[in-house]
């Protein structure tokens, strides 16, 4: 079972009290009427499916609700950081090499 | 029961026979709460505290108490605020009054959830059995209060004593957690 820290309730939980919500950082068009298809498909459902270091979204769903965002290495599962809601997207390059990938 | 923390809240109901009694292990129901639901942004977080007894805590996890009231941080804007059952007009209007010019939700959600009382020298080691928590005093202390899961069903734990914890749930989950509770605790009495 995977442990994940939640950066609001400030604890490191199991895995069960949090649900994954996919790739994080993904911004919703400004003006959605003057958005054409092509742009709203691939905010709807383009991800890039990396396999590597990816920063997502997930949810303290059994605890204190909130949203939060995660770094983590989709080949070994290992979480390189964990951070909340609105803060800017890690520089994922350093992180990776940080972690001696 | 008169050393815990809001023991002038959470009390036994008197007309329930306990659910398990053990030399070491006592499952009580709990009398009904007023309960409410409160969310509100940092501004609104001083006047909804002095309206409602006691003040909103802001750190994770914590509890504030005075006397017949208790907050509990249920998220960064979120709480959840305990009264005796006759309080819940008298509380609710207050803290609306107080509030009418500041964006929050108030919510009266005393009949969503039961509540029962765990306590005695093996509350830990049962708890344990559904919730993987570290329950040590260090990592979580006496006033803790947390949401989880026991199981499958979500609960909220709140730690009132060094072994007794409030544990509560949806009213139609409490069947199931109390009665893995008991089912569970079966195996203090085969030993
Ligand atoms: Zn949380």
């Amino acid at each position: 079972m995977l442990l994940i820290y939640c950066p609001y309730c400030q604890v490191e939980r199991a895995e069960t009290e949090f649900a994954c919500r996919g790739e994080a950082h993904i911004a919703r068009p400004a003006d959605p009427s003057q958005t054409t298809d092509e742009e709203w498909v691939e905010f709807l459902y383009m991800r890039d499916n990396t396999k590597g270091i990816a920063a997502e979204r997930w949810r303290h769903i059994h605890g204190c609700g909130r949203f939060f965002n995660a770094v983590r290495d989709t080949v070994s599962d290992n979480f390189l950081k964990f951070y909340k809601a609105g803060e800017p997207k890690p520089d994922l390059e350093a992180l990776a090499k940080e972690a001696g990938k | 029961m008169s050393e815990l923390l809001a023991s002038d809240l959470i009390t036994p109901d008197a007309g329930e026979t306990p659910l398990l009694s053990l030399p070491s292990i006592s499952i009580l129901k709990a009398a009904p709460l007023t309960r409410l639901s409160l969310r509100c942004r940092e501004a609104a977080q001083k006047d909804a505290g002095a309206a409602f007894g006691a003040e909103l805590p802001l750190s994770p996890l914590s509890n504030s108490t005075a006397a017949k009231r208790a907050a509990l941080w249920m998220g960064p804007d979120e709480w959840t605020l305990l009264a005796p059952e006759d309080d819940l007009r008298t509380v609710f209007d207050g803290i609306e009054e107080k509030l009418s010019a500041q964006p929050h939700a108030l919510v009266d959600i005393s009949d969503r959830s039961e509540a029962v009382i765990v306590s005695g020298d093996k509350a830990v080691w049962l708890l344990n059995t559904g919730i993987f928590i570290d329950f040590s005093l260090e990592l979580f202390p006496v006033g803790t209060v947390t949401r989880t899961l026991f199981h499958k069903a979500p609960v909220m734990i709140w730690r009132t004593g060094p072994d007794t914890f409030v544990v509560e749930a949806w009213v139609s989950f409490m069947e199931y957690v109390a009665g893995l509770l008991v089912q569970s605790a079966g195996e203090l009495e085969a030993a």
